[in-house]
């Protein structure tokens, strides 16, 4: 139970603190969000940056050009990243985290070549086709129907909480191959290239009044059988093999981000008059931050524990699941002392009176995706429940 | 950084678990009620080196750190062993005979918040009573207190005692020495309560899976399925932020000792209370009841919260160590 870096993690992180440095001053502001066209070429600027750094990658096998970090290395990626407001990874998600991680699994050599060293550069974008309208939670109800027709299959259906859809060039698409089987059985998982005809993409307004997701319409579009990755109907396999790619090390980014905003919060309720006397001095309030700031460091120990523990056995130790719901309900906790601290400025958009709204209110409004998106809290604890303490699966 | 249990730390949970599972079960704790204590078990504690287990070899002790500590605390939790554990251990080292548990030591923090009515726990038992001040630690003699026994007592395991004042003492200690004992000792504590957020748990589950209504098991309604999860995360909440305060108490160097005390204390003490209740929703009716051990958990944990800094002030302490000037 030791806390103490080696000297090879310090020596990592002193590199990558210097490389973040310049590398973040050369890169520039971004552009206005919604110029999606001049947002994709930002994002794919950094993402080459990081990639002529060596920083591309970090989880990824080296022999497709990652830097096969160990865990604990990946640990400190994602908290120098934050600690520096490097640029968030935006439009290459999907491609780095999901799609590519299932191609460097399960991909051909030829669907490897196609994919994997672009992606790494930024030079290749794509979006997750697994939801449906009547397909949430219950993901494997999906509907979308994929039938062979000699060396294509003819794909009809309706996907939605596309992010990225508008700028993607392919989509990673679960399909139903096999509509007799049991429903995990019949799904099989393409790489959809999102110029054939028959996509029609229909942008979804979130609730911060911003375009990132998109409903996706496919209408008798004929995607290749080599686009197929992995076997027909095994599509539900192929879709959880990256989980293995996934230690949930990423949270600690937003473990760090939402430190940041704790004490922004902070220095914003000093700047602020309650009662003759600043909102800082109010007990009620420091109670609720400090209380919060309790829950983030012991968040951030889970992940190191749970790092630790993967690391020797390799087997992730207590999951994602309970970090997701202890970071989900903490952010909008977060939320809700912003608007207490900014008072009636909460009642704009855009920085007044001298106060960050614009920021405050980002943010207390994208937490709400939080306990919704990857999974509902209601889900993870489900999972926590049948998969980890053993209770009956029938609901 | 490698944050996991070292096969030592291993061995040490698994021998003082299996000992308080032979010695400590829940029979034995129905027994207890009313002394709160037992010579014999005291000893068999000390033998074990849960007083001596920071103080080096050629003292006597086993010579092992805070987090090993914490661990200890953590299975004297899960069993909920009753007697003045926390400063038994503190005075390892300061007060004769604590080690070895000859000595029975129990205190009272007046550092914090909470000071006057002074309510001094297992009085009829202990041998010394440390006091902690600003100015130092103190040694008082429990025979020259006049302190009134308060009946009954919140928790049937831990008696307590009125005093309406407290001699001076003699002065074992400075000012620094109470500060860091009383550090530890909310850490210890922190230890503890993992140790009854765990042990709620596994007993709500436990019978989630095994009372039926309507025809089937509880555990299998998401009513009843996400109240048990919670707990777990609850549990697991405080499980790290405890072993973290016990590795920085080791390594200071890691982080913000005080900090990450604190942090301990608030989660672990915010486990064991909402698993302890949540405990004895989950058993209904016969959890309000005597006969089912779910109360004495909430009990504990409530003397608990007033030890070594309640939630209130360990939030403000966290609240006050983050940087306000821009």
């Amino acid at each position: 139970m030791d806390l103490r870096s080696s000297e090879s993690d310090e020596k990592f992180r002193r590199e990558l603190r210097a490389w973040l440095g310049d590398a973040i001053g050369a890169q520039g502001a971004p552009p206005p969000r919604e110029d999606w066209p001049a947002r994709r070429a930002f994002d794919c600027a950094w993402q080459k940056r990081l990639f002529e750094g060596g920083y591309a990658g970090m989880n990824w096998p080296r022999e497709y050009g990652g830097r096969d970090a160990s865990l604990s290395e990946q640990l400190i990626y994602h908290e120098e990243y934050s600690r520096a407001k490097a640029p968030y990874v935006g439009v290459n998600f999907v491609g780095l985290l999901h799609g590519g991680p299932t191609i460097v699994a399960e991909g051909t050599p030829e669907q490897k070549a196609r994919h994997l060293p672009f992606i790494l550069r930024g030079e290749q974008i794509w979006c997750q086709g697994f939801s449906e309208p009547s397909a949430g939670s219950d993901l494997a109800s999906l509907k979308t129907r994929a039938e062979r027709d000699g060396d294509h299959y003819v794909v009809n259906g309706h996907k939605i909480w596309t992010s990225f859809a508008q700028v993607a060039d392919y989509c990673e698409l679960l399909v139903r191959t096999d509509p007799a089987a049991p429903k995990h059985r019949g799904i099989s998982w393409l790489v959809l290239p999102m110029t054939l005809p028959g996509i029609e993409i229909r942008p979804l307004p979130e609730l911060h009044g911003e375009n990132e997701f998109s409903e996706v319409f496919l209408t008798d579009v004929r995607v290749p059988v080599d686009h197929r990755v992995g076997a027909e109907n095994d599509g539900w396999r192929v879709t959880n093999v990256t989980l293995r790619f996934e230690r949930g090390t990423a949270f600690v980014g937003e473990i760090v981000d939402m430190q940041q905003w704790l004490r922004e919060l902070a220095q914003t309720a000093a700047r602020v008059t309650r009662h003759d006397a600043s909102a800082w001095e109010d007990r009620a309030l420091r109670r609720e931050v400090g209380e919060l700031a309790a829950q983030l460091d012991a968040a951030w120990a889970m992940l190191k524990l749970s790092v630790s523990q993967a690391e020797s056995s390799g087997v992730p130790g207590v999951g994602g699941s309970a970090v997701k719901l202890v970071l989900s309900e903490a952010k909008n906790r977060v939320g809700d002392l912003s608007f207490r601290v900014l008072g009636r400025a909460a009642l704009g958009r855009s920085d007044f009176a001298g106060l960050p709204v614009h920021h405050f209110s980002w943010e207390a409004i994208q937490a709400l995706s939080m306990t919704i998106a990857a999974g509902t809290s209601q889900i993870q604890r489900n999972i926590i429940a049948e998969r980890i303490q053993g209770l009956p699966k029938d609901r | 950084m490698n944050f996991q249990l070292s096969d030592d730390q291993k061995a040490l949970q698994e021998g003082i678990r299996s000992f308080c599972q032979g010695r400590v079960a829940v029979e034995q704790l129905r027994k207890l009620e009313g002394p709160g204590f037992e010579a014999g078990l005291w000893r068999e504690l000390a033998e074990l080196g849960v007083f001596s287990l920071r103080l080096p070899e050629d003292e006597g002790g086993v010579g092992l750190g805070c987090a090993d500590a914490v661990l200890v605390f953590e299975e004297l939790g899960r069993a909920l062993v009753p007697g003045p554990l926390i400063w038994s251990h503190l005075a390892a080292g300061l007060v004769e005979g604590a080690a070895s548990g000859e000595t029975v030591v129990g205190g009272l923090d007046l550092l914090g918040e909470l000071q006057e009515p002074f309510v001094i726990e297992h009085c009829e038992s202990l041998d010394a009573l440390l006091l902690l001040r600003a100015d130092g630690v103190y040694r008082v003699d429990p025979a020259a207190l006049s302190a009134a026994r308060v009946e009954p007592p919140l928790d049937p395991l831990t008696p307590i005692h009125h005093a309406q004042s407290l001699p001076q003492g003699e002065r074992i200690g400075d000012a620094a020495r109470a500060q860091e004992l009383r550090l530890l000792g909310a850490a210890l504590a922190s230890g503890f309560l993992l140790g009854i957020a765990e042990t709620t748990q596994e007993l709500a589950v436990d019978y989630a899976k095994k009372r039926e209504q309507f025809g089937r098991v509880i555990g299998s309604f998401q009513a009843i399925k996400h109240i048990c999860a919670d707990m777990f995360v609850h549990q697991e909440v405080a499980r790290a932020a405890a072993y973290a305060a016990g590795a920085t108490l080791d390594h200071p160097e890691v982080g913000d000792v005080s900090r990450a005390v604190s942090a301990a204390k608030i989660t672990c003490g915010e486990a064991a209370m909402k698993n302890a209740r949540a405990c004895i929703q989950v058993h209904g009716g016969m959890g309000y009841t005597w006969e089912v051990p779910a109360h004495y958990y909430l009990k504990r944990t409530w003397v608990l919260e007033t030890c070594f800094g309640t939630i209130d002030e360990h939030a403000e302490n966290v609240a006050s160590r983050i940087e306000v000037a821009a």
